[in-house]
């Protein structure tokens, strides 16, 4: 509850989004039983708007968001050589604040109804919607915000501020590239969603008239807003996978990554075009012919860099030393099913084109393409690629394999008849259909699909069970290419001994491997320590090295608190506990301000735990051995 | 005025931090003579806006001011113009997107429908 | 168990207060204060875009801008708030200086400065509630409370930051360690007096 150890954190938030995953998953469920057969009544349209408002919502920022910031939080400082990130304490909050946004807002479940003006919550329905279903929504947006806002701006410092010695940014990890785009994505984004939920709190807490038609107000203010947030946030939700992938089809392929530059400044340009395409989802509502000329071709001009990515990683793993793992399985999977997602994507982008698909099931394919087959399957690879050096032992293999293709087969099966229902005229964000409009059968294999992915899930839950007696792996079972690989799996608190001097990208894949004469990769010798001591005539590293790590903290979880107290205040009307929770906020935030950050007498005490602080099966660093590049 | 520094923001090995030691700042006087400005520019569009015959100028004119004001605060009451440029790149980019989204949102509001 | 030579580099913590050195070679907490700063560019630029996207747009009969507005009086305001960004700059300078007793005056007045902007704001939203424009009267009412709302909710936090600080000099806790702190409150407050430059043209003084 104290910790501010950024793999602890790590973990908690991975934890965490696989529970709201399992929700979310629960929520689509029952959407497809519901839409599974024509005129059925399995859940009552109210029933639906909160199923399939709370399915987007929870998937968005309580999946996918928080899983990524899982592997950004563990990864990131393992992976440019640092101890923790900038800020330890603000990352300890973010988590905070993120589980109290969660709870928050599916409290709503049990006190009125949860939240039933789609994810995307236009206006003025939300405004003018009784209950306070809405109102959860809009206070648990702004207390996720929070937490992702202040996690931006650390994990910024942390990646500029505290790289390795020799770690320039082009030798960084690109999954750091990939990172840091969506961090800098994250911090301006973010305001324009949060005015937007302002001025719809107003509205409902106090009637204020931004979105009070009779008034004067204009529909899509909201529209603007929204999607100035929105299509950013669709490349927050991809770009960490995107870097996952590209971790992973390297290590697979025994290559580097094909044209790792070429990734990185395409990486930049998602983000920075991404900021110029956002009435793309607005080209239904009568903006105008300039406007839907120039979204167009903006959303046509960023199918480039992304395209350029795909070919990049195609090219990574074309004639590379394959080897098939479930990390792989799913890499690959996510590059093909992306592909498919961003063809559809692009059909989009052509105006007259996509007035046909707007609001109709082909949209809900295209998206569930990326975000599922997109993002989702790299996270997963992700999840088995680190698993051991999280764990200290593999997932198991067969399983793993198993679990994708049953995945893979299940999201095939819901989600291509999608697009066949679209173009066939289903509109979407609808309770049920009536027989005889040719949607039936089409809908009937999505629905049994929905329920191969969660038997596919629940293979994944029983991997890690099952996997937890699997014997100890070492500090880098895949043989990979990146500084988490040299420390132990797990790793010790402090992360690394010693900070390493960082001579190249892929360093650790140089330390192990050089090349012949026809470039293929030839293991170095591997020293022994007592050779490596008696040539550097220094002494034997400590077992315990005298690090100082930042010291746990109360107030982190103390000040998070406030958040939903004054939240819960507001939406009922309180004004005295909603200024009590507001003191409450400041309050902890006087007290963690006064506290420094390491206390003056703490040794951590789990420091060598009885793992080795290093990887003996690597060689000397770079630094001796290669005269290209050099430690600067 | 002030010598500027120019740290060199990516450097891949790691430096000391330099709390500003090595270059001088603005006197106080300076900066009481740069506050003079700002109020006198604040008058001049206070004055401005009550003059009736400028017309389709006043806009214009007002905004520059505005502009101008800010950017001076900016400069160098918040220290951007001597400190190291990282800075000044992720204050700008925060600032010019904004005025391109929100220009383009108010833009559209404004084109033929 | 080692892991291989690895002379660690030369770099001195001196300088950064004992902590590690930096990839930068600047403050992290400068660095945050600065992405914070630019994040802060969308929020106010939200909500003041709202304010000019609905300007006119009121329904016709209901309050406008100059029915309440009283320029002279906002003019006085911003001209306080204009100088409490010189007084806080000069707080700076004698903190940088080691003048503890200047830093104390300039960081008091600095705060008094800012609650005089805050308490010229109350009155004046008083003022015009009094002639009949509230939050929920029109568009114009809406888009204007909530954009001064907010920028005076700000200024009220940097009125505590200051006095925060104010009491921690009086108490001899503000030494020559704590430039940085005294600076980022400072650029927190010179970013809030930029807002309100830029809310005073457009709000008040273009019709």
């Amino acid at each position: 509850m104290t910790s501010v150890d950024h793999k602890k954190i790590g973990i908690l938030y991975a934890i965490t989004s696989f529970v709201f995953f399992l929700l979310g998953g629960l929520e689509a469920l029952a959407l497809r039983v519901q839409l599974g057969t024509p005129d059925n009544t399995f859940l009552s349209p109210e029933a639906y708007n909160q199923m399939f408002t709370m399915h987007g919502t929870t998937m968005v920022f309580m999946v996918i968001m928080p899983l990524s910031a899982a592997f950004v939080n563990y990864l990131l400082p393992l992976m440019i050589g640092a101890r923790d990130v900038a800020f330890p304490r603000m990352n300890a909050f973010s988590f905070w604040v993120f589980l109290a946004g969660g709870i928050f807002t599916y409290s709503s479940f049990f006190l009125g109804g949860a939240p039933n003006g789609g994810w995307f919550g236009y206006q003025p329905l939300g405004r003018n919607m009784g209950g306070h279903n809405i109102d959860f929504w809009v206070f648990g947006l702004q207390i996720l915000g929070i937490a992702s806002l202040t996690g931006a701006i650390n994990l910024i410092v942390t990646v500029i501020n505290m790289r390795a010695p020799g770690m320039s940014l082009m030798r960084m990890p690109i999954f750091v590239w990939m990172s840091l785009v969506v961090q800098f994505l994250l911090l301006f984004a973010l305001p324009i969603i949060t005015v937007a939920l302002f001025l719809l709190m107003f509205d409902r807490q106090f009637a204020t008239n931004f979105f009070n038609i009779n008034a004067g107000a204009d529909p899509l203010l909201w529209q603007h807003l929204f999607w100035l947030f929105g299509h950013p946030e669709v490349y927050i939700l991809i770009l960490p996978a995107m870097g996952i992938v590209s971790e992973i089809l390297p290590v697979f392929s025994r290559k580097p990554l094909f044209g790792y530059r070429v990734m990185v400044f395409s990486g930049i340009a998602i983000g920075f075009m991404g900021w110029g395409v956002w009435a793309h989802h607005m080209f239904a509502t009568g903006i105008g012919p300039v406007a839907l000329s120039a979204f167009s071709a903006s959303t046509m001009f960023i199918a480039v860099p992304t395209g350029v990515k795909i070919f990049n990683w195609i090219s990574t793993l074309w004639k590379g030393k394959i080897k098939v793992t479930a990390p792989l399985l799913f890499a690959v999977g996510f590059v093909a099913m992306f592909t498919i997602g961003g063809l559809s994507g692009v059909t989009h982008a052509v105006v007259p084109s996509d007035t046909q698909q707007t609001d109709t099931y082909y949209i809900v394919a295209h998206f569930h393409y990326v975000l599922f087959g997109g993002s989702m399957f790299g996270l997963f690879g992700g999840a088995y690629f680190w698993w051991p050096k999280v764990r200290g032992h593999m997932l198991n293999e067969r399983l793993g394999k198993f679990q994708f293709w049953l995945m893979f087969l299940g999201f095939n099966m819901t989600f291509a008849p999608f697009h066949i229902l679209g173009l066939q005229g289903m509109p979407r964000r609808v309770y049920t259909y009536p027989e005889g409009q040719g949607w039936d059968f089409w809908n009937f294999v999505s629905s049994v699909g929905s329920f191969v992915i969660a038997a596919s899930v629940l293979v994944f839950m029983y991997n890690v069970r099952a996997s937890r007696k699997n014997p100890r792996c070492g500090a880098d079972p895949w043989d990979a290419r990146t500084l988490e690989w040299s420390i132990s799996s797990p790793p010790p608190e402090y992360n690394f001994a010693e900070i390493p001097v960082v001579a190249a990208l892929d360093d650790v894949w140089h330390r192990k491997y050089t090349e012949d004469a026809s470039g293929r990769p030839v293991r170095r010798p591997v020293r022994t320590d007592a050779e490596v001591a008696a040539a550097a005539e220094m002494p034997d590293q400590p077992e315990r090295p005298d690090i100082h790590m930042p010291s746990p903290s109360y107030w982190p979880l103390f000040t998070a608190l406030g958040l939903p107290i004054m939240s819960y205040a507001m939406i009922y009307k309180a004004w005295v506990p909603a200024a009590i929770g507001g003191i409450w906020t400041l309050a902890g935030i006087y007290a963690w301000s006064l506290e420094p950050q390491t206390a003056e007498d703490h040794h951590d005490p789990e420091a060598g735990h009885g793992q080795e602080p290093g990887n003996p099966e690597l060689g000397s660093p770079v630094a001796e051995s290669v005269s290209a590049g050099g430690a600067t | 005025m002030s010598t500027a520094t120019s740290d060199n923001a990516e450097t891949s090995s790691t430096v000391t931090t330099d709390h500003g030691g090595g270059h001088e700042h603005p006197s106080d006087w300076q900066y009481i003579k740069i506050a003079m400005l700002l109020a006198f520019i604040t008058g001049a569009e206070v004055v401005m806006s009550y003059v009736p015959s400028l017309g389709g100028l006043l806009v214009p004119g007002l905004l520059i001011l505005s502009i101008i004001k800010f950017a001076i605060v900016v400069m160098w009451f918040m220290h951007l113009r001597f400190d190291n440029k990282l800075f000044r790149r992720v204050f700008v980019t925060g600032l010019a997107l904004a005025l391109f989204c929100y220009g383009i949102v108010m833009l559209t509001f404004n084109l033929p429908r | 168990m080692s892991t291989g030579t690895v002379v660690p580099p030369e770099v001195s913590t001196h300088a950064t207060g004992g902590h590690p050195p930096t990839s930068t070679g600047l403050s992290h907490e400068k660095i945050g204060m600065w992405a914070f700063l630019g994040s802060e560019c969308l929020l106010f630029g939200g909500l003041i875009s709202t304010y000019l996207l609905y300007r006119g747009e009121s329904r016709p009969g209901t309050i406008t801008p100059p029915d309440v507005f009283d320029i002279p009086f906002t003019s006085v305001s911003s001209f306080v708030l204009l100088m409490s960004s010189l007084t806080m700059v000069l707080a700076l300078a004698a903190i940088q200086r080691g003048d503890q007793h200047r830093l104390k005056v300039w960081l008091l007045t600095t705060g008094l400065l800012g609650a005089t902007f805050v308490g010229g704001q109350v009155y004046e939203f008083t003022v015009f509630v009094r002639e009949g424009l509230n939050l929920r009267t029109n568009l114009f009412g809406s888009s204007f409370y909530v954009l001064t709302g907010f920028h005076g909710v700000h200024v009220t936090l940097g009125v505590l930051m200051l006095l925060s600080l104010f009491s921690l000099a009086v108490r001899g806790k503000l030494g020559a360690d704590r430039v940085e702190t005294v600076e980022l409150v400072g650029l927190y407050w010179h970013f809030v007096d930029i807002v309100w430059i830029v809310i005073f043209t457009l709000v008040y003084l273009i019709p």
